[in-house]
Parts: structure tokens; C-alpha cells; sequence
């Protein structure tokens, strides 16, 4: 076993975790097995607001005990952890890790970093109403780069995996890293010791162990290829895509296909296709204009309606996947009850065109049946009358063509492909940024008005922006500023930005 | 302590003489009270020292053994007015706070205190930190030490000497008739180590003895003429007494060689942390054989001149580490050695930092500097520092604490961010306590703090020509001062206020302590007392107690409806519902019995459908639970992740209510598990699901046919 000493044996080892993680309970183990083996041990923390979702450090020193009447004086330990001062350190979330990193506490001549690879997003990653998630993938490469020697895993999945929580993973890591001077069984010795969930914490152990044994590096599944076509409508689609499409946007095509079929029918994927056939000869050889086409036209026509909110509750799919997700076991009983909040407007949208607007349009009408529906609903959904409900809305997709809604979609879906389609006349980066826009409309009610008006806006000002220089980059900072806060603050600014 | 158990810790206290004890500072500290033979301990909780009162709490019996009082004190002024009964008896006292806030709050009582002096020790035990593990703001209790004349004990981070220094502390308090203050950085307080015990020591007098045989002494109350006899007492007896006993007693300590020209000066607090920067420069060991003269601090206040002079004479260069400012004790070196006429250089806050935590970097810098300075041929190689990549410091957010999953002061705060949708944004004025992580993302509300229960007294100067103010207080807050300078002043000047109340049962923020309106059963405390019956007893008129803050809605509502009522005088709302922490620290242990033994128990948790899910996350800027996160789009046409509800969830309710009242999504579901159900019920739920089983077998086939 190779030792990571410096000049004195003393070891240093901080441990970074969230709230509830169990950092202090690995402390206190370490701590254990240290003193059970010859070793002083201090640990320290500052463990205040750490219960409350923020990271906090342990800090853990081991110095080997003296031989009795040595006449040395205790040991003086320090308190925190110094910048290159660090032999281990252990990290429960990725970008734990890469905070670890932040502080200094990783150096490549000694330390052994110890991370779970999972991410546990914080609030402003969370909050933001697009992507706002940290690139996990420069944490890593920092990871490998600035430490000794990098274990990474992903930790809660081995948690999960084995019951555990991942305080028992992390020592099973660490145990398995030989980074400390102590034998596998000392590690499991402190387990017992702690009397706590001996079982399932020996278990997550030994999966933390083998793991850090394997030198298992943070992987990615392989990528599922694209979906093969089982039925006859769906082959005869997939052979229009590989024959009029560019073969980069074939397989994001074909994703639509099988969303829109899904959604309505062949026919509709067909409407689709047409609409798509239009940007290929306005194309590069890289497919890159139909790609970006191709995935936001399908989300768009795939447009979330009452008819497919029922539709996607009430599949054997989605109960199965419920039942699994809350790990309900076969002799427990499951019921799911659904929170839905459909306004007049929803119900009216899901209505004939004429008859929806009938409604819509008579303020008396519209006062007289609004008090119906001003309350949220608990749907019932493992209950047979809602159950039966939700499926005769799901039914009502044979006449969803005929729908208020469908022609409203259908409508603003033209007006942005043609917008579009003008653009890629002489900019086809301009054309890109516009088509890239759907994903500003999303969620239903108010979520949806608000997006559908922040779009509204980056639409209206993309003719001024194609008679500029950079109408691209123009546009797609309309788009992230769109993107940036609910009340459209940062769109204002860059609309008077761009005047 | 309602639902914790401090059983293991009470046990440690019980160790007599010889036995080792190994645990944190903070409770060889409530150890080292008891060997004192202290008589009576009070104070009040927060961080780091809470736990030396929730031990003290669950002590109960091991108290009355000893004959010790122990009494969770109202507020830190309570405590510190406690500490009179060492003014005329022979009676050690120990209160404990978070300081500077509690000293504060205390200073009333300790002024006095500190005038009249006392005859038994009278120690105060303040938890004060200046860096990462501080959550107030950054002053010094050396200041109140100074113009209160209370001695200050900083002792370095070390069991038995901080052992040693509570004993002490209360011999240094007899000897010169003067309490005082012992200062535990929180990383002291948490920090482990050993110590060897010695038995615990009945107190000489009990409090009980002193009630029954008063005593009196009119010169050592606090009014004319005795104040001026006090102040003379104070400069002329009990600071040089002072001096003589820590002097006598060595209280301070040196290390390393006898003879240099050059030394340092260190807070005892910073010890442990300069001998590690030694180290690393290569002038100490982990034993602590430093290489260059130390004179440690173990009482900052006073220095003793003698030991000062006999230290700096004859070196060229002193350096002076004192963490926070104003920098005291290198202002009184500099008058000790002028005064001396002593001509050694003294480094201090020319070469550390003015501000911020005195870390193992921060010393390890100033003292290389030092070095180059005074001393070159002994100063390390500079070392050569990596710098981070940026890409990498950009990437890695931040993580403001924020409120638990579940917890029930979140859809208070959801409710008035649908009403600010409303009314537009209103002036907030927070209050000290979890409720205050309000201020931070995702609700952003929250204008000042000004102090625990200050809430309601600092919106007071708002009158409304049209929209009112906000408070809002906690139940511990409302009962250390807020009844008085909240309620009660808000009633008195005829305040238009709006207060809400958010009473969870707990003072959560320190770590679930009972409080009067606690709905827990206490042997030791009395409980029970609404708060709503207090608010109206002061005289307010308008006030609504809501005793489910889930209910979003309802919550919306009444703060609405207080915020635009034509009705004069102040508002209150007193929003209930049990910290969630508490709550489940109690009930999940008695659910898992009660499903072992078969009874029916319900286990609720919230969900998302990740295929109706838009990935707007309008619902996590509403909540900010860390239950409610995000994970990855399963479809692979969108690029937005989706909100994702984990297995942590414990169905507070929160996110469908929010989903109801901001009318969000019909992405979010609860799922209700059933364990051990009646037979009727598993006969019902049969036959519903025989029947949707067939339906969703029907509704598959036609999917499939028009499948891809």
C-alpha cells in the first residue's frame, strides 16, 4: 500500500458535502478508524447552515500516536484546511468537487481527489427558465488535471443501487483509494461501530470500495441510435426522410416523426415533413437549417393542449413509471392525484374553432361560465371517474384538427416558418437563431402567455435586425435575454438596445 | 428539545476523575462547568454554543444531583441579568450565547453587572467567530470586554486548556470581583479532541441556600454615589488583581526558544493556525516546536504589561496576529511599549489584513512578510500557486443556504410573491431566523434585518399614504423580544403593519428549541401558550391565525386581505404549521414502527411528468425545494432539462398548492403509498384498476397502431 505522506506523517483530509449528506457521520468514522489504529484525530467543521442545502467543510488531521513517554507534547492541529496542504479530499456532488478545486485544497503533487460525478444542481442551475446547468465536463477535466490522483464515480446511483446513502459509499471509496494507511476491515470495523443501518452501510461500502478498486472512470451511456420504424406508416415516413432529407438532420427528423405520430397521427407527420421539405434547398451540405428545423417544428406542432396532457396521463406507460419512481412496493396501495387548473380558456381552446370563440368573444358568456373554472382540480387519476374523464379527453384527439387551439397554432407556426424560410434567403445563420426561438413558448397558462409574448416581441423586431450587420448574433441575444428573468426586464433592455 | 435526544452527550458529563473524555469543545466546556462546581447555568441558543444548552436541557436529572439550576433564559438579556445572583453570594454562574448579537442584546444587564461587580465567578460563555462559520456581522466582543470592563479568555484551541481556562475563568472572576467572557470560535466548538476528567463538583452554595438567607450590600448597586465608587474600584482593585492572578497563574503561554529578535504575538483562538503556517514555512512542527518565540493569548484582555516588556525586549520585531478590527490589543501594545520605552518595530495590521478571517493562507502570507522584512534569511520560498482556471471558478455555483424540503415558511413566502404579482412589490422587513433565507433566490424578499424580533419595529416607521409594510417574525423571535418591541409598539403608536407570524413550534434556526408557544409536550418547560391569545392581549384588534401555511391560496388571501382591509392599526397573521426538520425527526420513526406492526400507514410524495413538463421551472423560482430539482430531458428533441421531484420529497403539498394558486402546470402529481390497507380498500382499488388496466390495454393497442 503507497502512502501519500509529505515531509511529516501527518494527514490531512477535508470533506465537502451538502446538507444531509452525511458528511459529518463519514467524519466521525474516519475519525474512528484513525484513533483505532494508532492515530490522533481532530476534526473540525463549521456545520451551521449546512442542514439548510449549502456545502460545508469538514476537516479531518491524522497524526501517528507516539510511543508512550516519548515526552512530546500533544499534537497541534489545525483548524482548516490550507491551500496545498491537502492529502485527501472527498467530494459528495461534482461541482463539490470542483469547489474543492476553487479553494486550492487539490494539488497535483499529493492530493487524492475523492468525487461522486452526480450533479446536485443549486438554486440559480435550477431557477433559470432555460438551461442554466454548470458544464460538468471541465469540473472533470480539472479533476484529472490538477490532482494526484482523481476517483470519480457517481455515488448517489451506487447509493441508490445499494440501498445506502452515500456517506457509505464515500468511506467504501476511500477504503478502496489505499490513500490511508488502514486495512479494509478497520474501515468496516468504524461501521460497525457506529451501530447505525450496520447492514445496508456495509453494503454501499463494499460498492464504494469496489468502485474506487476499478479505477472506474465517469462514463456515458452510449447515445440510443435513432428509433426504428414498426409500422407501415412509420417506414413509409422513414423512407421519405432518407431519401429528401440531409443526412444530418435525418435522425433529429425522424425523432419528430415519431413525436408528431404519436401526438396525432401519420398524417400530421406527414404535414410535417411537407413544411420541413421547404428548407432543404436553402440549405448547406451540413443539414445544419433543417436540423435546427426539424427539432423545433416538431415541438411546436407537438404543442401541449388539454387533449395531450389526458392522452400522456392516462398510458400504462406513465402509471408504470410513477409506481417505479416512488418505489411503491406490490403490497402497497398506490394512488395518484393529479393538479390541474384548466381555465375557460383552455376548456374553449379544446372546443370546435366557431364554438370556442363563440364563448371567448361574449364578455356576458364568458363572465356567466368563468366562476366554473377559477379552482384548481385534484384529479384522481388511479380513481375510475377521472380515470375515464382524462380518457375521454385523450379520445377527443380525432378532432383536435378542428380545435381553436389547432388553428391558432397553425397559424402563428406559418408565420414563423415563413419568417424563417424569408431569412434563409440571404442569412442562414439569421434563419437558425429565428427557428430556435419555438423554444421561448412554453408550459401552459400564464407560463405560456408570458413565453408566447416574449416571442411575440423577438419576432417582431427580427425584420430590423436582418437589415443590420450580425442579425444572428442580434437575435439569438434577443432569445438568451428572453431567457434571462420572467418579467422580461433583460428583454426590454436589449429590445431598446437594439432599437 | 422537543425532538432530539442529547442522551449520549448527558452521559459524558457524568465521567469523574481520571476518565478520558473525547468529543467536541463546546461540550468540554459544559463538562468543565460542572467540575467548576458551577450553581446555576442560563443563557440562550444559537450557533456554535446551542448545544451546551440543549445538553444542559436533556440533563435534567444529572442537575439536580449536582443541585445546579438550568434555565432556557427569555432572551440574552434575561440570561445576562441571571448572572446577578453572583453580585451578593458566593455563587458560580455560567450563561452562554452567540456573540456579538447576544452580547448585545445582554449589554443592559452586563453594564450593570460589570459596575457593581460580583463576589461568586460569573462567567459568560460566547460562541463568536470571524470567518466562514459566522452567519452575523463582524464585530468584536473585545470592544464590550473593554468599555465594560469584563475580562476577556481566548484560549487556544486545545481541550484541556480550554478546560482549564472555564475553571480558571471563574478564579479569575473571585479574585478580581469581575465577570467574565470566554470566547469559542465556532471551529473550537466543533472541534473534537480528548481530555482527563475530573469528577463534577457540587456547588459550595446553591441557589436555593442563597434565596433562603439573603444578603445585601447597598454600595454594590448600580445608582449614585456607588457608580463613581465602582468606576474607581474598577481601575484601582480589580484590574491589577486581575493582572496579578493571570501573571500568578501563568494563563498565558510561550513557546519556542528563550532568545530571538524577533517573536510573535498571537490570540490564543489563532494558535493552532500560526503554528500550522510555521510549519509550512518550515519553522515548526505538528508538535508544535516552533522555531520562533510565541507569546499566546489565552486572556486578551488585559494584557499583562509585565510579560509584554519582558517578551519585546530585546527584539528587533514583533508580529502581532489579531483577527477583526479595530485592532485593540496592537493599539494597547503600542501605549505598553511606548510607555517602556521600548524600541522593538511592532507588525501588526500593516502587514495582515485590516479585515476577514484570519485563515492558514492569511497568516501564512502576512507572516512571509514579516520574515522578508525582519528577518530574510529565515523566510520561506515563496511557494508557487497554481491559479484555478477561470472556466472553472465560472462554472461552479454558489450555494446560499435556503429553506429545507418541505418546510412550511416557503408557501408563506410563495403567497406573498403571487400577491407582490398583484399589488406590486412591498417594503419587507425580515426578521433573524430561518425565515430569513426569504431574502434569497428564488423568492427575493426582504428588505433589512435588524435583529432578532426586531421585524415588526423596524417597518415601524412606514406610515402608509397607500400600500402598507411588511414584517415578518419568527415564534422565537416573537417571544425573545418581539411581543414587546414589535407588537406592543406597533399597537401603541397605531402602527397600519402588517406582521406575519410564522410560528412553527420551534426556535428552528437554532436548532428546534421549545419556546412558550411550542405545541410539545415539555416536563421541564411549560408550553402551549398561542400566540395569537399574546398579540391580542397587547391590544391588537386584526389578527387571523392560519393553521396550515400549505394552503397557499389561503395564505394569498389573508395576506391580501391584511395588506388592503380599510380596518385600522396594526395586522397580524400567524402562519402555523410544524417545522418540517422537527416534524420528522418525531414521526418518521413512528411510522416505520407503526408499518412494522401492520398498522395503515400513508407515505406521501409529490412527482412530475417529465413528458408534460416544458422545463420553464416557473414552479422551482415559486419554492426553491431542495426535493424539486432538475434532471436531464428524456425526450430527445427538447434541450431544456425538466423539473424532477426526488425520493426525498416528504409531501409537504407545497408544489401542487403553487401549481393551484399561480395556476402553473399540470405536470405535478402526488402519489399517495398505502402500507398495510384494509381489505375494503384493496378490494376497491382492485376493481378501479382492473378496470383502467383494461382501458390503458385498449388505449396501448391503438397507440401502437399509429405509432412510428
Amino acid at each position: 500500500m503507497e502512502l501519500v505522506l509529505p515531509d511529516c506523517d501527518r494527514i490531512t483530509i477535508a470533506i465537502l458535502a451538502l446538507g444531509g449528506e452525511g458528511g459529518g457521520v463519514l467524519a466521525e468514522w474516519v475519525q474512528h478508524i484513525a484513533r483505532a489504529n494508532g492515530y490522533v484525530a481532530q476534526g473540525t467543521s463549521v456545520p451551521g447552515v449546512a442542514q439548510r442545502t449549502g456545502s460545508t467543510v469538514y476537516y479531518i488531521e491524522l497524526v501517528r500516536t507516539r510511543p508512550s513517554g516519548g515526552n512530546r507534547p500533544d499534537p497541534v492541529l489545525a483548524m482548516m484546511p490550507v491551500p496545498g496542504d491537502v492529502d485527501i479530499v472527498i467530494a459528495s456532488e461534482l461541482m463539490e468537487a470542483g469547489r474543492a478545486i476553487l479553494r486550492g485544497f487539490v494539488t497535483e503533487d499529493r492530493t487524492t481527489l475523492i468525487g461522486s460525478t452526480h450533479r446536485v444542481y443549486a438554486i440559480s442551475e435550477k431557477a433559470a427558465l432555460g438551461d442554466g446547468t454548470g458544464a460538468s465536463e471541465r469540473i472533470l477535466a480539472a479533476a484529472e488535471r490538477r490532482s494526484r490522483r482523481f476517483i470519480g464515480f457517481d455515488m448517489a446511483a451506487a447509493a441508490s443501487k445499494s440501498g445506502s446513502v452515500i456517506s457509505s459509499i464515500m468511506l467504501g471509496a476511500l477504503a478502496g483509494s489505499e490513500a490511508l494507511p488502514f486495512p479494509r476491515e478497520a474501515f468496516e470495523d468504524a461501521i460497525h461501530h457506529g451501530g447505525k443501518a450496520v447492514e445496508t452501510n456495509l453494503k454501499g461500502f463494499g460498492l464504494g470500495f469496489d468502485s474506487a478498486q476499478k479505477g472506474e472512470a465517469a462514463k456515458d451511456a452510449a447515445p440510443a441510435g435513432p428509433p426504428v420504424p414498426t409500422t407501415a406508416a412509420g417506414r413509409a415516413l422513414a423512407a421519405r426522410i432518407a431519401n429528401t432529407l440531409p443526412a444530418p438532420a435525418q435522425a433529429t427528423a425522424t425523432e419528430g416523426v415519431r413525436k408528431l405520430m404519436d401526438y396525432q397521427d401519420a398524417d400530421y407527420a406527414g404535414d410535417y415533413l411537407d413544411r420541413l421539405a421547404a428548407f432543404v434547398p436553402l440549405d448547406e451540405p451540413d443539414g445544419a437549417l433543417t436540423e435546427v428545423a426539424a427539432r423545433h417544428l416538431a415541438l411546436w406542432m407537438a404543442y401541449e393542449d388539454t387533449i395531450r396532457v389526458a392522452d400522456l396521463k392516462v398510458r400504462a406507460s406513465r402509471s408504470e413509471r410513477v409506481t417505479r419512481e416512488v418505489r411503491a412496493k406490490d403490497d402497497q396501495l398506490l394512488s395518484v392525484t393529479e393538479y390541474m387548473h384548466p381555465r375557460l380558456q383552455e376548456v374553449c381552446e379544446t372546443l370546435p374553432a366557431g364554438l370556442g370563440r363563440f364563448i371567448l368573444h361574449r364578455d356576458g358568456l364568458r363572465q356567466r361560465l368563468e366562476p366554473f373554472f377559477t379552482k384548481g382540480r385534484h384529479v384522481r387519476t388511479t380513481g375510475l371517474r377521472w380515470f375515464l374523464m382524462l380518457r375521454l379527453l385523450a379520445g377527443m384527439r380525432g378532432m383536435r384538427r378542428r380545435t381553436l387551439r389547432y388553428i391558432e397554432e397553425q397559424a402563428r407556426i406559418a408565420a414563423w416558418l415563413d419568417l424563417a424560410l424569408q431569412a434563409a434567403r440571404t442569412d442562414r445563420a439569421a434563419a437558425i437563431e429565428i427557428l430556435r426561438c419555438q423554444n421561448l413558448i412554453k408550459g401552459y397558462s400564464d407560463t405560456f402567455e408570458r413565453g408566447l409574448a416574449h416571442f411575440q416581441m423577438v419576432m417582431d423586431a427580427v425584420p430590423a435586425a436582418l437589415r443590420g450587420p450580425n442579425a444572428a448574433a442580434r437575435i439569438a441575444a434577443l432569445h438568451d435575454a428572453a431567457l434571462a428573468d420572467e418579467k422580461g426586464e433583460a428583454l426590454g433592455c436589449a429590445l431598446a438596445a437594439t432599437g | 428539545m422537543a425532538e432530539r435526544s442529547f442522551k449520549k452527550e448527558v452521559e459524558k458529563l457524568r465521567l469523574g476523575a481520571g476518565d478520558v473524555f473525547e468529543g467536541e469543545g463546546i461540550l468540554a466546556v459544559t463538562k468543565a462547568l460542572l467540575q467548576a462546581g458551577v450553581a446555576y447555568v442560563g443563557g440562550y441558543q444559537g450557533s456554535p454554543i446551542s448545544h451546551l444548552m440543549d445538553v444542559f436541557a436533556d440533563a435534567d436529572p444529572l442537575l439536580r444531583e449536582l443541585g445546579v439550576h438550568f434555565e432556557s433564559n427569555a432572551n440574552e438579556a434575561a440570561a445576562g441579568a441571571m448572572l446577578a445572583a453572583s453580585v451578593n453570594y458566593p455563587l458560580r454562574g455560567a450563561v452562554a450565547w452567540k456573540s456579538v448579537v447576544g452580547t448585545n442584546v445582554a449589554s443592559d444587564a452586563l453594564s450593570n453587572l460589570a459596575s457593581g461587580g460580583v463576589t461568586g465567578g460569573a462567567l459568560v460563555i460566547v460562541g463568536e467567530d470571524y470567518g466562514e462559520g459566522s452567519s452575523i456581522m463582524q464585530e468584536r466582543t473585545h470592544a464590550f470586554a473593554m468599555k465594560s470592563q469584563m475580562w476577556l479568555l481566548d484560549p487556544r484551541p486545545n481541550l484541556p486548556t480550554i478546560v482549564g481556562m472555564v475553571e480558571k475563568g471563574f478564579e479569575l472572576s473571585e479574585a478580581s470581583n469581575t465577570p467574565v467572557m470566554i470566547e469559542m470560535r465556532v471551529r473550537s466548538c466543533h472541534m473534537t479532541g480528548s481530555f482527563v476528567a475530573s469528577d463534577n463538583r457540587r456547588p459550595a452554595m446553591t441557589v436555593g441556600q442563597a434565596a433562603a438567607n439573603p444578603r445585601r450590600a447597598l454600595d454594590r448597586i448600580v445608582l449614585p454615589p456607588a457608580i463613581f465608587q465602582h468606576e474607581i474600584e474598577k481601575i484601582e482593585q480589580r484590574w491589577p488583581a486581575a493582572q496579578k492572578f493571570v501573571r500568578e497563574q501563568r494563563l498565558n503561554e510561550w513557546f519556542g526558544p528563550e532568545r530571538d529578535d524577533i517573536g510573535i504575538i498571537v490570540q490564543g483562538g489563532l494558535y493552532n493556525t500560526l503554528n500550522r503556517a510555521l510549519e509550512l514555512a518550515g519553522l515548526s512542527d505538528t508538535f508544535g516546536a516552533t522555531r520562533i518565540p510565541i507569546y499566546c493569548l489565552n486572556v486578551v484582555y488585559p494584557l499583562i504589561p509585565e510579560e509584554v516588556v519582558a517578551f519585546c525586549a530585546g527584539k528587533r520585531a514583533v508580529l502581532v496576529l489579531e483577527e477583526g478590527q479595530p485592532e485593540f490589543i496592537e493599539h494597547e501594545l503600542s501605549t505598553l511599549l511606548r510607555r517602556a520605552d521600548i524600541q522593538t518595530k511592532l507588525v501588526g495590521k500593516d502587514v495582515m489584513p485590516r479585515a476577514g478571517e484570519y485563515s492558514g493562507q492569511v497568516i501564512g502570507d502576512g507572516l512571509a512578510k514579516f520574515l522578508r522584512d525582519h528577518a530574510p534569511e529565515r523566510a520561506p520560498e515563496p511557494r508557487a500557486i497554481v491559479p484555478v482556471p477561470a472556466d472553472v471558478a465560472a462554472t461552479v455555483p454558489q450555494r446560499p443556504a435556503g429553506f429545507c424540503t418541505g418546510c412550511p415558511e416557503r408557501p408563506i413566502f410563495a403567497a406573498m410573491k403571487l400577491v407582490q404579482r398583484e399589488l406590486g412589490e412591498m417594503h419587507v422587513s425580515a426578521d433573524i431566523g430561518c425565515h430569513l433565507f426569504s431574502i434569497l433566490p428564488p423568492f427575493s424578499i426582504g428588505n433589512t434585518t435588524m435583529g432578532y424580533g426586531l421585524g415588526a419595529a423596524a417597518a415601524s416607521a412606514f406610515k402608509p399614504e397607500g400600500k402598507r409594510a411588511l414584517a415578518v417574525m419568527g415564534d422565537g423571535g416573537f417571544w425573545h423580544n418581539g411581543l414587546t418591541s414589535g407588537i406592543g409598539n406597533a399597537v401603541f403608536n397605531q402602527d397600519e403593519t402588517v406582521t406575519v407570524i410564522v410560528d412553527n413550534g420551534y426556535s428552528a434556526a437554532t436548532g428546534g428549541q421549545d419556546v412558550l408557544s411550542s405545541r410539545a409536550k415539555n416536563d421541564t418547560r411549560i408550553t402551549n401558550h398561542p400566540i395569537e391569545k399574546a398579540v391580542r392581549g397587547m391590544g391588537v384588534k386584526w389578527a387571523r391565525t392560519l393553521t396550515r401555511t400549505y394552503d397557499v391560496a389561503k395564505m394569498r388571501d389573508l395576506i391580501r386581505e391584511a395588506m388592503t382591509s380599510p380596518e385600522k392599526g396594526p395586522k397580524v397573521i400567524i402562519a402555523q404549521s410544524e417545522c418540517m426538520l422537527n416534524k420528522q425527526r418525531r414521526e418518521k420513526p413512528l411510522l416505520a414502527r407503526a408499518a412494522k406492526e401492520g398498522q395503515r400507514v400513508v407515505r406521501e410524495r409529490f412527482g412530475v411528468d417529465p413528458d408534460t413538463c416544458t422545463g420553464d421551472h416557473a414552479c422551482i423560482r415559486l419554492s426553491g425545494c431542495p426535493s424539486l430539482s432538475i434532471r436531464d430531458n428524456p425526450d430527445p428533441l427538447r434541450q431544456h432539462p425538466v423539473t424532477h421531484i426526488d425520493n426525498s420529497c416528504v409531501g409537504c403539498g407545497n408544489c401542487g398548492e403553487v401549481a393551484h394558486a399561480a395556476v402553473l402546470c399540470p405536470s405535478f402529481w402526488k402519489a399517495s403509498i398505502v402500507t398495510n390497507p384494509g381489505r375494503w380498500e384493496i378490494w376497491r382499488h382492485r376493481l378501479s384498476q382492473r378496470v383502467i388496466g383494461w382501458l390503458q390495454q385498449r388505449h396501448g393497442r391503438h397507440l401502437a397502431a399509429r405509432a412510428f
